[in-house]
């Protein structure tokens, strides 16, 4: 335990030493308050406040910037051990690959956690103020906060996975933004492809929820949006998300956390310094 | 059953068709100095590796004070400094050492470590501002955290000006003091030489010598290289006298076997005036390393 611990205090000191805390928080704050305010003119026509307004543009952002911000960090966690010759060093000492593992992912959770609540409630606080919020629309927003935190757990075991899975730290930043890429770009156009060829038969109707919900980015979506009216209405999509039970999109983004850590892990165990 | 630290046995290590390791046994007592010798790709660093538990044996086996390579208490029990280490660029000295030391779980004197091996002005420095012997430096520290039982030091001195390498021979001894079973590979034969109890040397995966530097002295039998340097018109009348072969000008170079050397330098010292400079080199452990790792190879 005092072994996580250590691992985990060391990583945060890390990403304070490098800025990379600050520099995240700065991001995320300057992109939610600029979605924000672009994003306040359609509140009148559509009835719903400024913050429900400025959820739904910020979903639309934490789509890009979660799994990126997330990759980031992780991408050289164990490549760039391996790469400086530091990773059999702390091998030869008696904690285990799983404790560094999860002492690395409690540390940069914890930053990602931070970055996201910061610069989300800073946004929904000014949006707040200056549109109104209700109940509804204070849970979207911390729904949303809560539901980027998963995204980017995924995106940082996805990240070790391909750590471990890479020679060098180069590679495992190409792999990254191959992987960032796939899940966040291509696999949506992938899927557009396939619905526009399919021309609202069988496939559009009964596989294509289950597809899209299968990718966390996606799930991640739909979570924020179909379980909020006021968000649905305001984002205008949320038909596919209606076939779905609403299970479907809580279980994936939480699920692929777990399954994700356990490929690395199991990536990371099969690493010969 | 013995109070050998680290007792190595017929270990065989492959990957994939290539054997790295072939039947390798070497054992270290506790407070003996062990220079492991090889060339590139002779299997060292691998032969460290499997000690450490980080790759798996093929066949043979490995015990770490009666404790398996890899366990918790062989890991707790063994120190490593590998071959040109680096840490991360932005933690300090201290910072990485107290992250070592906790991973240990002992309480350790961080400060007095790093001022022992030299690092009390950089210690709260960045280790990204850290010259390449620092860093080593600070690899040498964390050897010293915990009292280990065994140290395995891959290519110690490896950037390393001359006198930091009297201060790791001098740490290296100070462990050994302690009763840390030390084994050091190295390809820096000079310094070994007088700073190690026994020498191993490796070839392709093979040990091919184990012993004392004397022993294994007497076993290769090399001969003594004697350089005389004549008078202008003595040196071709010395140069047949004496069986060697003319180098640059007045020179004249004998090889002797250890056994006929007191009988050769009566012979010169016979010649008088004619000789005007000798200069006798004694095997080196270049030599006697060049002579076991090249043995068999024909």
């Amino acid at each position: 335990m005092t072994r996580f611990l250590s691992i985990a205090a060391t990583e945060m000191l890390i990403l304070r030493r490098n800025r990379w805390l600050l520099m995240a928080t700065v991001v995320m704050v300057l992109f939610a308050l600029a979605l924000t305010f672009a994003g306040s003119a359609p509140t009148g026509t559509l009835g719903v406040d400024m913050l429900t307004i400025s959820v739904t543009s910020m979903t639309t952002l934490s789509v890009y910037l979660a799994p990126l911000l997330a990759l980031m960090i992780s991408f050289d966690a164990i490549a760039g051990e391996s790469e400086r010759g530091s990773l059999a060093l702390l091998l030869s000492y008696p904690a285990g690959r799983g404790e560094i593992l999860l002492g690395k992912f409690a540390a940069h959770l914890a930053a990602l956690a931070f970055a996201m609540t910061v610069g989300f409630g800073t946004a929904g606080a000014i949006a707040a103020w200056f549109g109104g919020a209700g109940p509804d629309s204070l849970f979207a927003l911390a729904r949303l906060i809560f539901t980027s935190i998963l995204l980017g757990a995924v995106f940082l075991a996805l990240g070790y996975l391909v750590s471990a899975l890479s020679r060098s730290a180069t590679a495992a930043a190409g792999m990254s933004a191959g992987l960032w890429l796939i899940f966040v770009v291509l696999y949506d156009l992938g899927l557009l492809g396939a619905v526009v060829m399919d021309g609202g038969g069988n496939f559009t109707r009964s596989i294509f929820p289950w597809l899209m919900v299968a990718n966390p980015a996606d799930a991640f979506r739909v979570w924020n949006i179909a379980a909020s009216d006021g968000v649905a209405m305001a984002s205008g999509m949320s038909g596919a998300a209606q076939t779905l039970p609403d299970w479907a999109a809580p279980l994936s983004l939480i699920l692929w956390p777990v399954v994700a850590f356990l490929l690395a892990r199991a990536a990371f165990k099969r690493v010969e310094p | 059953m013995t109070n050998n630290a680290l007792s190595i046995e017929h270990v065989r290590k492959d990957r994939g068709n290539v054997t790295v390791l072939d039947d390798l046994s070497l054992t270290v007592s506790a407070g003996e100095r062990v220079a492991l010798l090889g060339h590139n790709g002779a299997g060292k660093s691998t032969l460290i590796k499997t000690i450490l538990g980080l790759t798996p044996l093929t066949a043979g086996q490995i015990s770490i004070g009666g404790a398996k390579p890899g366990s918790t208490s062989a890991r707790r029990a063994t120190a490593y400094l590998p071959e040109a280490v680096s840490f991360h660029p932005a933690l300090t000295g201290r910072e990485q050492l107290t992250l070592f030391a906790r991973l240990d779980g002992q309480a350790a004197d961080i400060q007095g470590l790093l001022e022992r091996v030299g690092l009390s002005d950089a210690m709260d420095r960045r280790v990204g501002t850290y010259s390449k012997g620092m860093r080593q430096r600070l690899g040498l520290a964390q050897v010293l955290l915990g009292k280990p039982k065994v140290a395995l030091l891959d290519e110690p001195t490896s950037g390393l000006d001359p006198i930091s390498r009297q201060d790791l021979y001098a740490i290296i001894d100070e462990l050994a003091e302690h009763g840390t079973a030390v084994l050091i590979a190295s390809h820096a034969l000079t310094e070994v030489e007088a700073r190690t109890d026994r020498i191993a040397i490796l070839r392709k995966g093979v040990k091919v010598a184990d012993d004392t530097l004397e022993s294994l002295s007497a076993q290769a039998g090399l001969p003594t290289r004697m350089r005389i340097r004549a008078t202008e018109a003595q040196a071709d009348t010395i140069a047949a006298k004496m069986g060697g072969a003319r180098i640059n000008g007045a020179s004249v170079e004998i090889h002797c076997e250890p056994d006929q050397k007191m009988a050769r330098l009566r012979d010169i010292a016979a010649m008088g005036d004619a000789v005007v400079d000798i200069e006798m080199t004694p095997p080196r452990l270049e030599d006697l390393y060049r002579h076991f790792a090249k043995e068999g190879m024909q």
